[in-house]
């Protein structure tokens, strides 16, 4: 179903008009919110409501601002918005320089350019004076069709990389919410990645709050437990209703904080024993949400059945999201289908 | 071998060009029902000058090494580029109906492993002016005569890297490097002077004083344009050289050139036969 290498064929190699038309999403398009409620711009509602009471918080953007959701607080407090240009070093330096003049800034940009441009910013000007920096970053992992240039596969695995970063994968409105909120009060960096425009409403249902540093069990069940973290858990959760119908049981553990990683909660719940362990995460196979946990569970001698479904190891195709996310293993459908066959073979 | 120049026997007018490049863009995003086609329509005669007067190219095989290289930074410039490379013959027109599909050779930012004669994958903007420095000094290595041309955007200023590749070709005496800047007044979140304190009118000045042959244009007058190409291509100082091309987006559609200017323009789904049917109405010969 996923193959091994690149379905891109040679660019000599003309092109018919394909039978079924299905347009690249635009980058100004939201995360399809899949049957749900959707809110609009929870990181910037949640921003300008926070603002209300603190007056130490800034907001900067390199260029990005209407398409990170910073635009509606720079609309509610125009003053205490940094247009820094579409430069995204300097937006790092700047924000490291008023969070040592004393404020909180929330930087945004997408996160592609954050992780791979200004990581060396972040490191030395933000996270090893461990200044309370806020970066939080729109389109995370495969959610644009746009190709290598705009698909932040990896950020994740370079986020956790650096010391004193705090790192969090949100899976929806309810959590960009919450988690703003509670990063604004915790000291030192963060790297949030976002969900912009119009946002799936999921954990709401589940009367789930946001906790730093926690995984939370979402949904319990005897065959399976997930492990995931962003949108993945939305999959997840979709998945395990698919597979029930199937007479799978599929419990889900959200772990949204990847770093510092509950350890403790995930080594527990994988040590319960008779479940497959499967993480699913939207990001590369490569030093992100999956390899954490592995470390975890090998750290802690918990030798469970384990499997990844994450992003392979390549630079992506650049296409329609939905064709994107069944092609790269990310859909409910193709959850399902390698959870059986994991489960059989 | 038969290359392409533009500069001999051409019979096809420029303004012809500059339209056709025009409607193929139109009719991509028709197919998409979206795009950026302000920047398509501000860019495409600075396009027809480039592929129809000033680069040599050969249409049938786009890696002829003899070739000017044309490096497009601003990957979402890529509708702006598969036009002009259409009306040069180096991607076949019905291939249009294809645009920004699954599979296509033409995906909506452009990359150079899926489209003949995109030199190089742009999108992640401030790549293009380092990569053409680095090219310049290996066309002067080979002995190669071939010039290298990057168009970069009014908000590719912003980023320090094309600034730092500014300084090098001074360094590295690159007259076989011209850099074009689409200068649109646009950015992501607003207009140019927004961001950071550039306008047009103050850019050929800064390049100037880091030791390039500036010159700015307007860049929607193909004759000033075409003056412009041919004084960068003769300059005889042995730097590296600019054309500032200051450019109207939606250029050629007069109810999109009155339209509250954005970064994305937005264009409703009956508007792109709209602005076809405008255009063909106003044929250049
Ligand atoms: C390094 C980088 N930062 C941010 C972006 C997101 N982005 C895409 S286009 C754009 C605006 C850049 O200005 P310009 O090319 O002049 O925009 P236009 O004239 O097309 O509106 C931005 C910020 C990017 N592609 N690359
Ligand atoms: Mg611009």
């Amino acid at each position: 179903m996923i193959p091994a290498h690149s379905r891109r064929k040679d660019k000599y190699t003309p092109r018919s008009v394909p039978e079924e038309k299905l347009a690249t999403s635009a980058m100004i398009a939201s995360l399809d919110a899949e049957g749900r409620e959707a809110i609009s711009a929870p990181f910037g509602h949640a921003l300008v409501d926070m603002a209300k009471t603190r007056e130490d918080i800034v907001g900067l953007s390199a260029d990005l601002s209407k398409y990170t959701d910073l635009h509606v607080f720079a609309e509610a407090h125009p003053d205490r918005f940094y247009q820094m240009g579409m430069a995204e070093a300097l937006l790092m330096s700047a924000a490291a320089g008023l969070a040592r003049e004393g404020f909180v800034p929330f930087a945004t940009t997408y996160a592609v350019f954050a992780a791979r441009r200004a990581y060396d910013f972040i490191a030395m000007a933000i996270a090893e004076e461990n200044l309370p920096v806020k970066i939080c970053c729109a389109l995370p992992g495969l959610t644009t069709g746009y190709g290598p240039s705009h698909q932040a596969t990896e950020d994740l695995a370079i986020m956790r990389g650096m010391p004193n970063l705090t790192v969090i994968d949100p899976c929806d409105a309810v959590e960009i919410d919450q988690a703003t909120r509670v990063i604004a009060d915790t000291p030192g960096p963060v790297y949030m990645r976002l969900l912009r425009g119009k946002v799936p409403n999921v954990l709401g249902e589940y009367g789930y709050r946001f906790e730093l540093g926690k995984a939370k069990v979402i949904r319990d069940g005897t065959d399976v437990l997930f492990i995931s973290s962003g949108f993945m858990t939305m999959r997840a959760l979709d998945a395990a209703v698919a597979l029930a119908a199937d007479g799978v049981s599929c419990a889900v553990l959200h772990s949204p904080t990847i770093k510092p990683l509950d350890a403790e909660t995930i080594v527990a719940e994988a040590q319960k024993g008779g479940r497959l362990v499967v993480t699913a995460e939207n990001h590369s196979i490569t030093g992100g949400l999956g390899e954490a946990v592995a470390g975890a569970l090998m750290r802690a001698g918990a030798h469970v059945p384990f499997r990844q479904i994450a992003l392979p190891d390549e630079f992506l195709d650049a296409g329609a999201l939905p064709t994107l996310h069944d092609q790269y293993g990310l859909s409910v459908s193709s959850i399902t289908a390698r959870v059986k066959n994991w489960l059989e073979g | 071998m038969e290359t392409q120049t533009g500069r001999t026997g051409d019979n096809v007018s420029l303004p012809r060009r500059a339209w056709s490049i025009r409607r193929h863009a139109l009719r991509m995003g028709e197919v998409q029902g979206q795009g950026y086609i302000g920047q398509a329509l501000g860019v495409a005669d600075v396009l027809a000058v480039s592929y129809f007067h000033a680069m040599t190219y050969c249409a049938h095989d786009p890696e002829w090494e003899g070739r000017d290289r044309f490096y497009l930074s601003i990957g979402h410039y890529a509708i702006a580029l598969y036009a002009a490379l259409i009306e040069a013959g180096i991607l076949p027109e019905d291939e249009i109906e294809t645009y920004g599909m699954d599979d296509s050779r033409m995906p909506m930012s452009g990359m150079a492993a899926y489209t003949p004669g995109m030199e190089i994958t742009g999108g992640s903007l401030g790549h293009g002016l380092g990569i053409a420095v680095g090219a310049a000094l290996g066309l002067k290595r080979k002995k190669n005569p071939a010039f290298v041309y990057n168009m970069l955007s009014d908000g590719e200023l912003g980023e320090g890297s094309t600034w730092e590749a500014v300084m090098s070709a001074v360094q590295w005496k690159l007259d076989n490097l011209i850099a074009v800047v689409d200068f649109n007044n646009q950015q992501a979140d607003g207009p140019t002077r927004e961001a950071l304190a550039t306008a047009p009118g103050t850019e050929a000045a800064k390049w100037a004083a880091f030791g390039w042959y500036a010159q700015e244009v307007d860049g929607n007058d193909l004759d000033a344009v075409v003056a412009a190409f041919d004084a960068a291509r003769n300059h005889p100082d042995p730097c590296p050289r600019v054309i500032i091309c200051n450019t109207l987006m939606c250029k050629g559609v007069p109810f999109l050139e009155t339209r509250d200017k954005t970064h994305f323009i937005r264009v409703e789904a009956d508007e792109w036969a709209k602005a076809l049917a405008h255009l063909d109405e106003e044929m250049p010969q």
